[in-house]
């Protein structure tokens, strides 16, 4: 939704955060939520469920008029209460009271920076949406920077600086941390110690180098969890240097990914998933795909869209690397067993496009396997055309592994005097062999700078509370090092501070965060005298433009490390970042916590995940808690198996089990970075498994065991919900998914077909480039402020998620080139819709642009037309799922939709909210809508664009012509229903020497 | 009071007598009893005789579960339907099992009565009263639930056409719209019967009556009857009017309560058969509860001579003919879902006999088809204890079937991700065990405060009351 | 042997027609109760922290209301005006004025003026004022003779009935559009401009419930 761009000009901004409005505005809430009577009334009107939504406060207009702040005053009788309405003291030029503006801005995480616009209502960010003008996010974005808004408003963040656990003052630590550094200055800070996350922030990392300059003994560390050691020792043994890679998945005909999530997790997923899927659009006309091959332990999202995936644990890809790369002619043959066949096959693929594929490693793969892939790269010519090299977007890029090890051993050896730690939770996540946090207690002077007062504030003198990235001005570098300033958007609700403004004081530097950033940025710009306009416009495009790090021309020496000594075979233990909370950061956001992950749909937790092989081997059923021990270190964490997971192999997602986050995050899941050391890395080999007896329920949100045996005998391909084919029988009958009798324009029905003489809303899904990865559905929670219902209530089946993405298994469970495929269901909005005539009350109907229209007020919540849905896609408030209390969640929430109380139905509107927002503001201009003018947020949000919305009525639109196309198809259409949602079919392009896996594919074919 | 006056239209006009010299036919009366030894016996359970420990024990019980029942409601209405088992996909469970089960057991009642008055079936009159009563309670049971399982009960009556400031209607397309008229009518028109019937009795009873304020309670209820030609008249005219009134409804209300399933898309619901099928059902259980309620209370009261084993049979024979349709239904399900060739359809049926409910389904098998095929055997027919307990296997395999109708099909349908299981909360059955007590407590007050047999209808039974036509 | 008098035959039969009509008039009460102003809170005039009065600034000095309500062509919400809006006259015209001291002191401790909201929605009905003016639809339509009110009070019910009224039949209220905001503008014959400004304006009767509830 670029149409509402504003670029934002300095007066108004230094307006906003000198405090006339973001204050104003807090004051007036502060005022509120001290106001007893206030909560008198709230729980009176809550108890009553007086608006038919149940809501005391009127959140639209408390959210509608800036500076506004709604009072509940009087007896609330039969009448709605008394509200007063708190206008401007003067109103700021470009801010239209009830409309929303957008800022462009950027999320930094793990080092890598996502372009984002930011909608803003009356001051406050309420949704995240990509900035199509960033390279890294083409108008996606992923699921931490939708949920990010919640983290912002999150009440739990820590709010104060603290000394020692008690409350104190941000000067009280300046004036600390300046007594301090007068006893280091003497011996040039020996023992003034800075451990940072990795960060690419350019300015952070020029204050950095300040830093240095004055205390030339002092040392700069950096950890992050999720780290990427491996990935830049690869890229030293095949260059001799760090070097970071850009793939361009524009020009690859062939794809191997060993063991690397390129499409959902890793940095610049969000682009490259864009890429990669370009190349697999089908449509009439233009029936190429490319071809991708997978080589991994646990089932992602890439997998899912393997065209050839072998499941092999972790430990044994580099062998299948090595043979791989013997085949190509880089190092010696070696045989890769009983994968040898495969290996040949990809291979000799690999060979016949050469400079027109890539290959790629999963970043826990060791250094070596990446470094074979470089070798392979460069022996197939990738170099340069698929792929080139840059310097590492990282301020500091280091082995974090070692510059660790090097800080807890000077830590003991009670060489470190002070140590900031600005971010990230090392007490919590470093790795368990260097007992970080007991280290700790060597040091006489230690700060700590966090967003929740966690484990490492804990053992730390000073806790300083950060700034969301929507509080503080920074800058960063996308994965190709696009630079993007990161530009806040309210004031510091839980006034925290930012790295820089830490690092300022460090420097004795009195700027704020805002200069420092634009001073820095103003000695660079080659504007000279107007850098003013530069530095809007920068704001505006929310990129610097041409800021992208030049190709370095790095040879990769064709040699390839010796095959290290295998270690103890047996069963392996994976660990990787959990897919929904990261390394931990966001155990406190509820909207990722049920997120449902990838493939195993499991939400709240993390698990041993397993094959059902290895599973009946270990002799456990899921739930079952084990305990896994490996050189002394044991981890307990309850088991999931998972059909298509290698077997002999065990996946451990880490960042769970964390005891100082919130309320949310407390107690769920199992801390096992306890079994994550230096010296073992993430693939653990050779472990003991044992049986605890104990048993935990998971909430997964699809009953796989189940499904993998219901598909096993065909009954989905026979409900014909997939439909998948391979790309040659699509090239001989491209019609050959549709199903005689089913079309999507059913039969004949006793009512009248309905008029469209305006639009048509409609919305195709292609299953062909749907990952699952679920952002879709945090982006529609966030945008129609659906509640979370925590663990128990998923575990009754009674979550929220208004679209979410079924994950159907063919073919037999225990083949290791099981089909996967993802198939995100929301609303379908269907023509005769089941649930619109038995509602007695009339609470859902159609509209006459063809919405299944649901009004909650009107509902009573007799859920009849939730049994009486054939797609289950309608949700039920069981019980008071909306959060009513919470001050900052009401700010939070978008003011263009209803909250929904208890026992009302909901569900996908098809956002309702932004079609009429729209067609309004075309009857003002009187035209019509325009194909693309805006989308849903489901859409919006998509990497893939495997969601398409717009008009049916505008034969011209996307979603018109997709619907024409051969592959598509309505999901349950022998029900007559007419689904205005409909599907593009799911195609493999295998290789035609593997073809005997790739068989099975013909088994979710239609049934005649 | 003459029940002999000529004009009176008696149902039992051309009833032989036992002096016709048809003695094959089991009598629906003692011998040896006379108007006044009638009325004595029936009266004196209400007015004379001391109540007994029984009935305060079996009271109290009753009580205290419908004690529970109000307390599971409260909470209810604090929390939201969240505190019972239902999720999705199974978004209607016991709240709606219990309601047509109870709206099921309130068959009985008016078909006894009207229907049974129509076709002139004497021996209907020792039990009528009774299963008129029953049938009020049961609707009252099942009229709870229509209100409380929807998620907002406070703005239930926007399900009522009425003139509003939303200038809206209901969705006049909705079954559960139809519901509502159709228990409403049904609950009226059997109070209606049920009360006039009751009114000659009351003048009996305020006639017979010691102390005053009852004198005067029961005259207030009697309407000031005297017993007069024109008043018998008047009575017995109003009375046919109700019968023939009623009738349909017994057929009507059940029809609609199962378009409640017939008028879905849900494999399992979406059949065309269901009407048939749950009047049959309906009866079915209807006089099961019937006999689970008479035979205890004919020993308890002693009235072996007025619900004679006569009664008993003949009960025993309606419930083997409705069984044997309602089992007829089972196996046409079973066929149609074959036949159909439909995935859907034929996984439902897989579903229910192997599935993970599997035990509900072939327990509601044992309940209502095997077990009263010993209704075939005259000394089943015409032991009060095995009947009892058939009776019981016969309510328990009603309240299955809904189970599976409902619970079954919805927990697994259309998208096997979207499949899921149900199992209920204390809740849930707290306020189903509650409604039995309500609908114990009800029954225990009738007994003790009301003729639970029609007096003076018992009273043309006697051969003196016979108007011969020779 | 009677319990009662005769007389209760006669109390018995008036007291079971009496019933009927108690049912019915009790129905007809509530029925106009819910339509009276006692539940809409029509006609009860709000006190304001400043007794504005819109009849002198409007019919007296004439202001036009987009001088104050300056978003209401654009926005859903019409806008309150900032205290800075009342000072551009108030710092020269009644400086002095008693009655003004709030608004002076508003602009001194940047206190914002606390109004008392007067024309309330529910939370769920969502109206946009920018596209009810842009289609013809007057000011005094939902508001009333604002310019006769000293104190503002709400003029219409504002239930749901009442916009259907509109909805449904538009032709019966639209204006041409350089008379929305003319406070006394009659229409000489809406018959004959209903249904043209209908049709120039695009004006489609819009009664979907996702127009106002989402």
């Amino acid at each position: 939704m670029t149409t509402g761009r504003r670029h934002l000009d300095l007066a108004a901004f230094g307006a906003r955060l000198s405090g006339e409005n973001a204050p104003e505005y807090w004051r007036a809430l502060e005022e509120l939520a001290e106001d007893p009577s206030l909560h008198e009334v709230l729980r009176e009107e809550l108890a009553r469920e007086s608006a038919a939504t149940g809501e005391g406060v009127d959140r639209r207009d408390f959210l509608r008029l800036m500076g506004a702040s709604v009072a509940m005053g009087g007896l609330a009788a039969c009448t709605p209460p008394a509200e007063t309405i708190v206008p401007w003291v003067d109103a700021p030029e470009q801010l239209v009271p009830g409309r929303p503006l957008f800022y462009a801005s950027a999320m930094e995480l793990d080092g890598v920076g996502a372009g984002v616009l930011v909608e803003s209502h009356m001051g406050r960010p309420t949704k995240i949406e990509g900035n199509p003008d960033h390279p890294g996010s083409l108008g996606a974005t992923d699921h931490f920077a939708q949920a990010s808004i919640l983290s912002l408003y999150d009440p739990e963040r820590s709010g104060t600086v603290r000394y020692t656990g008690d409350v104190s003052t941000w000067a009280a630590f300046v004036s600390a941390l300046q007594a301090t550094l007068q006893t280091l200055r003497g011996s040039g800070g020996e023992g003034l110690r800075v451990l940072t996350e990795g960060m690419s922030s350019p300015t952070a990392g020029s204050q950095m180098r300040e830093i240095l300059q004055r205390y030339p003994a002092a040392a700069w560390h950096t950890w992050q969890p999720v780290t990427r050691d491996s990935v830049l020792e690869g890229s030293r043994l095949a260059f001799g240097r760090p070097l970071q890679t850009v793939r361009h998945f524009g020009g690859a005909d062939v794809v191997l990914a060993l063991d690397s999530d390129f499409l959902a997790r890793e940095p610049g997923f969000v682009r490259y998933t864009r890429d990669f899927m370009d190349r697999r659009r089908v449509r009439a006309g233009a029936a190429t795909m490319n071809r991708l091959y997978v080589a991994e332990s646990m089932p992602t999202p890439t997998g899912t869209m393997a065209d050839h995936r072998v499941a092999i644990p972790a430990g044994e890809i580099e062998t299948l690397a090595r043979a791989i790369a013997g085949e190509i002619g880089v190092g010696t043959r070696v045989d890769a067993g009983a994968r040898s066949a495969w290996a040949e096959a990809v291979a000799r693929d690999l060979r016949a496009h050469p400079g027109r594929s890539i290959v790629l490693a999963g970043e826990n793969q060791p250094p070596a396997v990446h470094a074979i892939v470089h070798a392979i790269n460069a022996a197939l010519g990738n170099a340069g055309r698929t792929v080139h090299y840059i310097e590492p977007v990282e301020a500091n890029p280091v082995n974090q592994g070692e510059s660790m090890r090097r800080l807890a051993t000077d830590m003991r050896a009670g060489r470190v005097r002070a140590l900031l730690i600005l971010g990230g939770n090392p007490a919590f996540t470093a790795p368990a062999d260097l007992e970080f946090a007991r280290a700790m207690d060597f040091v006489p002077f230690r700060v700590h700078l966090g967003t929740y007062y966690d484990e490492t504030s804990a053992r730390s003198h000073w806790h300083v509370p950060a700034t969301h990235f929507l509080e503080a001005w920074s800058d960063t570098r996308a994965c190709d090092g696009t630079v993007s300033i990161v530009q806040p958007l309210i004031r510091p609700l839980y006034n925290g501070a930012s790295v820089h403004e830490i690092l300022a004081a460090l420097n004795e530097d009195i700027r704020t965060g805002h200069e420092i950033v634009r001073d820095f940025w103003r000695e660079r710009a080659r504007t000279g005298a107007d850098f003013d306009a530069t530095w809007n416009r920068w704001l505006h495009d929310g990129v610097i433009p041409d800021s992208a790090l030049p190709p370095v021309s790095a040879p990769a020496s064709g040699a390839i490390p010796a095959a290290a000594p295998r270690g103890a075979a047996g069963i392996e233990v994976v660990l990787r970042p959990d897919p929904m909370i990261h390394d931990g950061r966001f155990a406190n956001n509820s909207w990722l916590q049920e997120l449902p992950k990838p493939v195993t749909k499991l939400t709240w937790d993390n698990a041993a995940l397993m094959s059902p092989a290895t599973a009946s081997v270990l002799k456990v059923a899921n739930g079952d808690v084990i305990e896994i021990e490996a050189g002394g270190r044991t981890v307990q964490a309850p088991v999931w198996s998972v059909p298509a997971h290698a077997d002999d192999s065990i996946t451990l997602d880490y960042g769970y089990g964390a005891l100082r986050t919130g309320e949310v995050g407390r107690g769920t899941g199992t801390d096992v970075y306890p079994f994550r050391t230096l010296a073992g890395g993430d693939i653990v080999r050779g472990v003991t498994v044992r049986k605890t007896g104990r048993r935990v329920r998971l909430a997964t949100v699809q009953m796989h065991h189940e499904l993998a045996w219901e598909l096993a005998d065909g009954a989905g391909a026979r409900r014909n919900i997939v439909r998948s084919g391979t790309l040659d029988r699509y090239r001989e009958n491209p019609e050959f998914l549709r199903v005689p009798g089913l079309e999507i324009k059913g039969g004949p029905s006793l009512y009248p077909e309905w008029p469209y003489e305006t639009y048509a809303w409609g919305m195709v899904i292609d299953t062909n480039v749907c990952t699952g990865c679920g952002i879709c559905t945090i982006a529609c929670q966030a945008e129609n402020s659906i509640p979370v219902v925590g663990k128990e209530q998923v575990l009754v089946g009674r979550e929220m998620h208004w679209i979410r993405t079924d994950h159907y298994y063919k073919g037999d469970p225990n083949d290791p080139d099981i089909g996967m495929y993802n198939v995100p269901i929301p609303c379908m909005h269907c023509e005769n819709a089941p649930c619109e005539p038995v509602c007695p009350v009339e609470a859902t109907s159609h509209s006459d642009e063809g919405i299944n229209e649901m009004t909650y007020n009107r509902c009573v919540g007799t859920r009849y037309c939730a049994n009486n849905c054939p797609y289950k896609v309608r949700r039920f408030n069981f019980l008071s799922y909306a959060d009513f209390e919470t001050e900052s969640y009401k700010a939070m929430r978008n003011p263009d939709v209803t909250v929904r109380s208890r026992g009302v139905m909901e569900k996908c509107t098809y956002c309702i909210q932004r079609i009429n927002e729209h067609r309004i503001e075309a009857e003002k201009d009187g035209r019509r809508i325009r194909d693309g003018e805006f989308t849903t947020a489901c859409a919006q949000a998509c990497p893939t664009r495997a969601i398409r919305f717009g008009d049916l009525n505008d034969s011209d639109s996307d979603v018109a012509r997709l619907r024409a196309e051969p592959l598509n198809y309505g999901m349950l259409t022998e029900l007559n229903t007419q689904p205005r949602t409909s599907y593009l079919g799911a195609l493999k392009n295998p290789n035609p020497e593997l073809a005997r896996r790739a068989a099975p594919a013909s088994s979710t074919e239609p049934a005649e | 009071m003459d029940p002999r006056d000529p004009r009176l239209p008696h149902p039992q006009a051309n009833q032989p007598g036992p002096q016709t010299g048809r003695l094959e036919r089991a009598p629906t009366i003692g011998p040896g009893h006379s108007f006044g030894s009638i009325t004595d016996k029936i009266s004196t359970i209400v007015l004379t005789r001391k109540t007994s420990g029984g009935w305060f024990i079996g009271f109290g019980i009753a009580f205290a579960m419908m004690m529970m029942m109000l307390y599971a409601i409260g909470w209810l209405l604090i929390k939201g339907v969240g505190i019972w088992g239902n999720n999705n996909p199974v978004g209607w469970a016991f709240d709606i099992i219990n309601f047509v089960w109870w709206i099921g057991i309130g068959h009985a009642g008016t078909l006894i009565s009207a229907i049974l008055l129509l076709l002139r079936q004497s021996w209907r009159t020792s039990i009528n009263r009774f299963a008129e009563a029953m049938t009020l309670f049961a609707v009252a049971c099942a009229g709870l639930f229509p209100l409380l399982h929807v998620g907002r009960p406070w703005f239930a009556y926007w399900l009522l056409p009425y003139p509003n400031t939303m200038s809206l209607w209901p969705q006049f397309r909705s079954p559960l719209m139809w519901d509502v008229f159709a228990v409403a009518t049904y609950a009226t028109v059997s109070l209606l019967f049920w009360y006039i019937g009751l009114v000659p009795d009351f003048a009996t009873l305020r006639d017979r009556a010691k102390s005053r304020p009852w004198k005067i309670l029961y005259g207030f209820f009697s309407l000031g009857w005297r017993g007069s030609a024109k008043h018998w008249y008047r009575y017995e005219s109003a009375y046919l009017l109700l019968a023939g009134l009623a009738t349909p409804l017994v057929l009507s209300v059940h029809t609609i309560v199962s378009f409640d399933f017939a008028t879905s898309v849900i494999p399992g619901w979406h059949t065309t058969f269901f009407p048939p099928y749950f009047v049959a059902g309906a009866i079915y259980a209807g006089f099961a509860m019937v006999l689970t309620l008479a035979i205890p209370v004919r020993k308890a009261f002693g009235l072996q001579d007025f619900i004679t084993m006569r009664h008993l049979e003949n009960m025993g024979k309606v419930m083997l003919t409705t069984g044997l349709i309602v089992g007829y239904a089972y196996v046409m399900e079973v066929f149609y879902s074959w036949y159909s060739g439909n995935i859907y359809e034929m996984y439902v049926m897989f579903n229910r006999a192997f599935g993970p409910y599997w035990w509900t389904y072939w327990l509601l098998i044992v309940c209502n088809i095997v077990a009263p095929q010993a209704l075939w055997f005259k000394k089943v027919r015409t032991s009060p204890l095995i009947l009892f307990v058939i009776a019981m296997f016969v309510n328990v395999g009603m309240w299955l079937e809904r189970f599976v109708i409902i619970v079954v099909s919805l927990h697994r349908d259309f998208l096997p991700s979207s499949w899921g299981m149900y199992s209920p909360t204390r809740w849930d059955f707290m306020l189903f065990f509650g409604t039995i007590g309500l609908f114990l407590t009800l029954l225990f007050l009738f007994i003790r405060f009301l003729p639970m047999i029609s007096i003076f209808e018992m009273r043309t039974l006697l051969p003196e009351a016979q108007v011969h036509e020779d | 042997m009677q319990v009662f008098h005769r007389s209760a035959n006669t109390l018995s039969r008036f007291s079971i027609f009496g019933a009927v009509f108690l049912v019915a008039f009790a129905l007809w009460f509530v029925y106009q109760l819910n339509r009276s102003p006692f539940a809409t809170g029509q006609r009860d005039v709000v006190t304001q922290p400043v007794p504005f009065s819109h009849e002198h600034h409007v019919s007296g000095l004439g202001i036009d209301c987009r001088y104050c309500h300056t978003s209401v062509e654009t926005s859903s919400f019409a806008g309150i005006p900032p205290t800075a809006t009342c000072m551009n006259c108030h710092k020269q015209i009644w400086t002095g004025a008693a009655m003004l001291e709030p608004v002076r002191a508003s602009l001194r401790e940047g206190e914002p003026i606390r109004w008392q909201r007067v024309h309330r929605l529910p939370e769920f009905v969502h109206f946009n004022h920018g596209i009810h003016i842009q289609k013809g639809i007057g000011c005094v339509s939902c508001h009333g003779r604002v310019d006769q009110m000293p104190l503002v009070w709400q003029e219409k019910p504002l239930s749901m009935s009442w916009c259907l009224e509109c909805h449904r039949a538009p032709e019966e209220f639209v204006r041409p559009r350089d008379k929305v905001f003319d406070m006394t503008w009659e229409p000489e014959d809406q018959d004959e401009i209903g249904p043209r400004l209908v049709r120039d304006y695009g004006i489609r009767s819009k009664t979907n419930c996702s127009i106002c509830h989402y």
